[in-house]
């Protein structure tokens, strides 16, 4: 059992990863209003944005990569895709009032095909001379754990066994619950989210959050996608292997109740059940495994629904959730 | 007065329909100048070569257009199917749940009735019968739950898809033909047992009439009938049609019922039809891209048929360029992606005016 879990758990939590960056971003996203069901096609762009960043830096440098430029600019150009698209999302629906929804989702329809094509043709594009894109080089440097975590034993493979990005996606989601709970700005954020009109009249500049804020949780779920590919795909992109992780995402922010600390180890229960299929013994009954795939989201469906029996104000979807906001509308 | 609005944004009016399509036109050429720009500077192809591909593509010969024309039925019955739900602002993105589930009944019925039934007729009845009842249960969950304790529809919905796509996934292994190939290839190969007639010739025919009749239905069902009158009251504002007496709660499970139900029929058109089998992309995402169909054409099923047919072109068109040019198909997601974001933001300049101020000096 404990050989099990020690084999079981890291796994898990490399599931979980980009499900609680995705989560955390979308949680923000949602608590200023807005129903960002673009997450999916985000998280693709964030993911190639960071290859592209990756691919043209290893093929400039040669074979000596400096570590700092090699982890910061897949970095810094992964985030600067997904702002662009967390911006354009914004333009849309904010300032143009367009149904949430449909900018939503055309923008997945956008992002993947985006990623798929890029990653699909990144190659020939450039007229490079590599057989397929392996960014083997910078994603040791992302997968770089601490020096002694391998003589740490079971302790050191279930909690120092991951790439910095893994740490980050957690720091991040704490923060963003204090962020949520304990300060002035995620009061006026929640505000926002609630009650738009409410918050106009106090004076918090609804346009300012709204964007500042969807943007910023672009940012964050874009990361799911960069440490997907540089980590726990090795830096390997293969088109469509992100799979629907995006929905899964979003299935997590409603399993959370909108709490991004309850996200940190929610995501670990979801990737473990994500993967879960893949240690069940079912003998010769290999169609019963499909089934276990199904967990996440049938749990996610009970959540939903019992929130909503409970009637509970705190555990509510924000109440503008979906709706756009104009002044003189009221 | 240091921050002096320059602008002054105020609600129109309705606009001359001629005025708004001139928008919406407008829109879609910029789109495509867009287009044609990433595709210059991204991939050196002359553009009008690549549309000029494209169209070639769509119609270019018989066999071409006959599928062109089958996935214009497909997207155009799934946009009908999320409608009537969307008119009332029930926002049910769980179209490519419930044509899988009604697929994948469509399938069950085709399969395990094989041995026992030999009438065609009486088993594309069982079919159409099956794949309603299962696409009207999958629309009527989410309705139901959120009549009674408001549970959001949209979140509901999204995870209806994945049940249902994961069940086909565990049926298709359970039934497997042959064992250990993962897939259920062709149903009912031999005998041709629950397959759609061809009409004319014409394998592709009757899904094709199917969705003509089905979009003139709705039509008129939306536009003059009680039960299309009070989806359109309960969407305005649902305290109105309380106020009117409408009893709300049962507009929205019968809507969500008729919409489901027509997800199914899409599912039976598809395996009955053109597929002669089940697999976990059967739907395609098209359940998803229905909702942009029938928000773009401003619910009305008329509307729609140019809209589906927009999107089928792009997708189609861009498939050919993908093996003309060596390129990716997925360009077609990008180029779809660029046209929706140019119409979206384009509905904001037929809702809304800009009203300059002028600067006066004194200011």
């Amino acid at each position: 059992m404990f050989e099990f879990l020690i084999s079981f758990i890291p796994r898990a939590v490399m599931q979980s990863i980009p499900l609680l960056y995705g989560s955390t971003g979308e949680i923000l996203t949602e608590k200023s209003g807005n129903l960002n069901l673009g997450i999916p096609g985000i998280m693709y762009v964030g993911a190639i944005s960071g290859v592209i960043g990756a691919f043209f830096y290893e093929q400039s440098a040669g074979g000596n990569l400096v570590p700092f430029f090699a982890i910061t600019i897949p970095f810094l150009s992964s985030l600067l895709g997904s702002l662009l698209m967390g911006l354009l999302y914004c333009f849309l629906t904010v300032t143009l009032r367009a149904n949430q929804n449909v900018t939503g989702l055309a923008m997945t329809t956008f992002g993947v095909g985006f990623g798929n094509f890029f990653g699909g043709s990144l190659i020939k594009l450039t007229g490079s001379e590599v057989p397929s894109i392996a960014l083997s080089a910078t994603s040791n440097f992302f997968r770089a754990t601490l020096p002694f975590s391998e003589n740490l034993g079971w302790f050191g493979q279930i909690f120092l066994s991951y790439g910095f990005l893994a740490y980050l996606a957690i720091i991040i989601a704490l923060l963003t619950a204090f962020l949520l709970r304990k300060t002035r700005t995620g009061l006026h954020l929640r505000a926002v989210g609630e009650s738009p009109a409410t918050a106009d009249a106090a004076g918090i500049n609804v346009v300012r959050y709204k964007y500042l804020f969807t943007c910023l949780g672009s940012m964050i779920a874009g990361l799911g996608g960069l440490y997907y590919v540089m980590d726990y795909a090795n830096g390997v992109w293969s088109n469509n292997a992100f799979g629907d992780r995006g929905w899964l995402a979003i299935a997590l922010v409603i399993f959370t109740i909108w709490r991004p600390n309850v996200s940190v180890l929610a995501s670990i229960l979801f990737g473990g059940l994500y993967i879960l299929y893949l240690y069940i013994p079912t003998g010769t009954q290999f169609a019963v495994k499909e089934l276990y795939k199904m967990l996440p989201y049938v749990v996610t469906l009970f959540v939903l629904i019992i929130v909503s029996l409970r009637k509970k104000r705190e555990d509510q979807p924000p109440a503008s959730l979906g709706l756009h906001y104009f002044r003189e509308e009221r | 007065m240091k921050n002096k609005a320059l602008f002054h944004i105020a609600r129109r009016g309705e606009l001359p329909w001629l005025k708004a399509w001139l928008i919406r036109g407008a829109a879609i050429l910029l789109a495509l100048l867009v287009c044609s720009l990433l595709m210059v500077l991204v991939t050196g192809l002359n553009p009008f070569d690549v549309y000029a591909t494209m169209a070639y593509g769509v119609f270019g010969t018989a066999r071409k257009t006959w599928v062109t024309f089958q996935k214009l039925a497909v997207l155009l019955g799934i946009s009908l199917a999320v409608t009537p739900a969307f008119k009332m602002r029930f926002w049910n993105i769980g179209a490519e749940g419930q044509v899988m589930i009604g697929a994948l009944a469509c399938a069950a019925v085709m399969i395990t009735l094989s041995g026992v039934i030999t009438s065609n007729v009486v088993m594309i009845l069982l079919m159409f019968i099956a794949s309603l009842a299962a696409g009207a249960l999958w629309g009527f969950l989410p309705a139901f739950f959120k009549s009674r304790w408001n549970t959001n529809e949209t979140l509901f919905t999204l995870m209806m898809n994945y049940i249902a796509i994961q069940l086909c996934a565990f049926f298709i292994i359970l039934w497997e033909n042959p064992k250990g190939a993962g897939q259920i290839g062709i149903i009912n190969a031999k005998t041709e047992l629950g397959w759609l007639p061809s009409l004319a010739g014409q394998q592709y025919l009757i899904p094709i009439l199917v969705v003509a009749i089905l979009t003139v239905l709705l039509y008129v069902y939306l536009k003059y009938s009680k039960h299309g009158y009070e989806i359109s009251v309960v969407g305005e504002s649902e305290r109105t049609a309380r106020y009117a007496g409408i009893k709300v709660e049962r507009v929205i499970v019968r809507t969500m019922v008729l919409s489901g139900a027509i997800c199914g029929l899409v599912g039976m058109l598809l395996v009955g039809g053109t597929d002669h089998t089940l697999t976990t992309t059967l739907a395609g995402g098209r359940g998803f891209t229905a909702v942009m169909v029938s928000w773009l054409a401003k619910f009305n099923p008329i509307g729609m048929i140019f809209t589906s047919f927009l999107l089928v072109f792009l997708q189609l068109g861009a498939k050919e360029i993908a093996s003309v040019f060596f390129l990716n198909e997925s360009f077609a997601d990008i180029l779809t992606g660029v046209i929706l974001f140019f119409i979206i933001g384009c509905e904001f300049f037929i809702n809304y005016k800009i009203e300059f101020l002028k600067i006066s000096k004194e200011a």
